[in-house]
């Protein structure tokens, strides 16, 4: 690489960096771009903090993160969700610990100041020694915007942000559908598989509408599932496609067939699924509903990217959570039918292990591949990262732009709005 | 203490870990009874398997397509094939009546792959068959120490 030409991309305006066919290879590690994402991207739009089955009772929380804002997602007596910075007004201590759990009230560790479950400060220690100055009312734990669409919890540090349904827009409808492999229960969060990957977050994001991958890196997945199975993950040159839904949201149809769960309920029962179909009828399971179990239960024929953190990813819904420039960690949180067959629910949990998490047999190759991308990116900064996959063959929907399934038109709206935030 | 059942539990427990750190996988499947299962919670204080999610829930159908997925030079994660070498010690025999036997024992695990070393802590709970003048694993629990933390991929068979 000439230093003529890194001179001449370090002139490159962030927006510059954007192009409508490839993205500038600085994006995934510049450290001033990643700490402007942070405030920009993850300080001022809809993140993604729960679904509300982790929030299920009065006083359960989830502890996790937006950016790198530790937050305290809880449910309140009242069954109000709120979402709290995880800091206390006082000195700044943490005032909850741990993944999930219940809890009554907050107390910092430290001195002892106590918030209730909105996050209103309740009690000071020894107060007198503040001489009636300490304005209580305003020292009440950090509140976010908090806003809920199909038991998605969405929060935002950004009081001026367009309502979250006008921001999630098209996606809507793909939520809707998404949360129809509930199988006619209510979709349940049952834990999640966590790993880290040394690389960029937008290597994680794009791979959610990365088609193009999935036979190559997924050979040996597709080598462990029966023959029928492996047919109909052999999307790349079938009928489905990837949409641009606007505002970075972005749809990939990999198997049209299954996109509608409650659709088409008189097919037969896919070869994988006879034994749980008929572990269902054994139990006295009426037909209709064995069927729209047992369609259910292998998740949509979609993914559906929501900017910047979350996926409805088939089956499952996977959250990414940006560390550093070059570290990511994922969540691939696990969905059962709430109160549906334990049997059904045990295939899931099964599905889960058998392609998630650090021992399952796609995760690591995913991320084999994506630490790859992140070590070459190191190779020149004059370079740039080529997403023009499908560009030729896009088209206009109602809803936004479509191209083939395995174009890269998800990752091109993904850019398109990261470059209109960074900008802003 | 029953010494002599120690030191076979022992000896079929070394036996089990020599074979996994030499890739000699297909003795291992045989190691099994035909409903044995192989499982690495993430919870270190769930018990009900089956009904949880799990890194990994391995009837023998999982566990023979796990073995076939590490040796086919398929998956870029376990190409290079990593190098692990454990040691597995502290048996304690939890109970023992003449057919089945529980042991409960650590086990350290070394990991090489590439340019990382890694290491994994678990303690392990295994429940053995009198088989022969040996023994099958019926269930064999493998609790990381930091399962609840966010982990890399294990390429290979803890």
């Amino acid at each position: 690489m000439t230093s003529k030409t890194d001179t001449a991309d370090q002139a490159l305006t962030l927006g510059d960096r954007v192009q409508t066919d490839r993205v500038h290879t600085s994006l995934y590690t510049d450290p001033a771009i990643f700490e402007a994402e942070m405030d920009k991207i993850f300080s001022s739009t809809w993140v993604w903090v729960a679904h509300a089955s982790e929030v299920p009772e009065a006083g359960s929380f989830k502890n996790t993160y937006i950016g790198r804002q530790p937050v305290i997602v809880v449910r309140d007596r009242k069954q109000k969700v709120h979402v709290l910075l995880n800091r206390c007004r006082h000195r700044a201590a943490t005032v909850c610990e741990g993944k999930k759990g219940k809890i009554n009230s907050f107390v910092c560790p430290y001195h002892g100041w106590s918030y209730s479950l909105d996050g209103a400060l309740r009690g000071v220690p020894h107060p007198e020694s503040y001489a009636d100055q300490l304005e209580k009312g305003e020292l009440g734990l950090v509140s976010l915007r908090v806003e809920e669409y199909a038991g998605m919890l969405f929060a935002t540090f950004n009081n001026d942000v367009e309502p979250l349904v006008d921001y999630l827009g098209p996606a809507k409808k793909w939520m809707d559908l998404f949360m129809k492999q509930g199988g006619g229960f209510p979709v349940k969060v049952q834990g999640e598989h966590r790993f880290r990957f040394p690389g960029n977050w937008k290597i994680q994001l794009e791979n959610t509408t990365d088609a193009y991958h999935f036979p190559l890196v997924h050979k040996s997945f597709l080598s462990s599932v029966d023959k029928q199975t492996e047919e109909m993950l052999d999307f790349v040159t079938g009928t489905g496609y990837v949409e641009d839904l606007g505002n970075g949201h972005s749809v990939m149809v990999m198997i049209p067939a299954l996109v509608d769960l409650e659709a088409e309920l008189d097919a037969p029962i896919p070869e994988r699924f006879a034994a749980l179909a008929d572990e269902l009828r054994a139990e006295g399971t009426p037909d209709d509903e064995v069927r729209r179990i047992v369609r259910a239960v292998g998740g949509s024929g979609f993914n559906l990217n929501l900017f910047p953190n979350v996926a409805c990813s088939m089956a499952f819904f996977r959250v990414l959570q940006p560390i550093s420039v070059t570290e990511t960690e994922i969540h691939h949180a696990v969905i059962t039918m709430d109160g549906g067959p334990q049997a059904a629910n045990q295939a899931r949990l099964r599905m889960h292990e058998h392609f998630q998490g650090p021992m399952g047999f796609g995760t690591p190759d995913d991320s084999e591949a994506w630490e790859r991308v992140q070590k070459g990116s190191s190779s020149g900064q004059d370079l740039w990262i080529m997403l023009n996959r499908g560009l030729a063959g896009e088209k206009e929907t109602a809803d936004g732009r479509a191209s083939d399934v395995s174009a890269e038109t998800g990752m091109r709206a993904a850019y398109q709005q990261w470059k209109k935030l960074m900008t802003a | 203490m029953n010494t002599e059942l120690i030191t076979q539990v022992s000896a079929f427990l070394w036996q089990e870990a020599d074979m996994l750190d030499h890739g000699e996988y297909a003795p291992w499947l045989e190691s099994w009874t035909p409903d044995g299962l192989y499982i690495v919670p993430i919870d270190p204080l769930e018990t009900d398997f089956a009904n949880t999610l799990n890194y990994a829930y391995d009837d023998a159908a999982m566990r023979e397509k796990r073995v076939a997925r590490l040796c086919s030079g398929e998956s870029i994660s376990t190409s290079p094939v990593p190098r692990t070498i454990r040691s597995v010690s502290r048996f304690r025999i939890l109970t023992n009546d003449g057919t089945n036997v529980t042991v409960r024992c650590a086990q350290n695990l070394r990991e090489f792959r590439k340019d990382v070393l890694k290491h994994y802590s678990a303690d392990i709970t295994v429940d053995l068959v009198r088989s022969g003048g040996s023994f099958l694993i019926r269930r064999k629990i493998i609790r990381l120490i930091n399962s609840t933390d966010t982990l890399q991929g294990i390429g290979y068979i803890l």
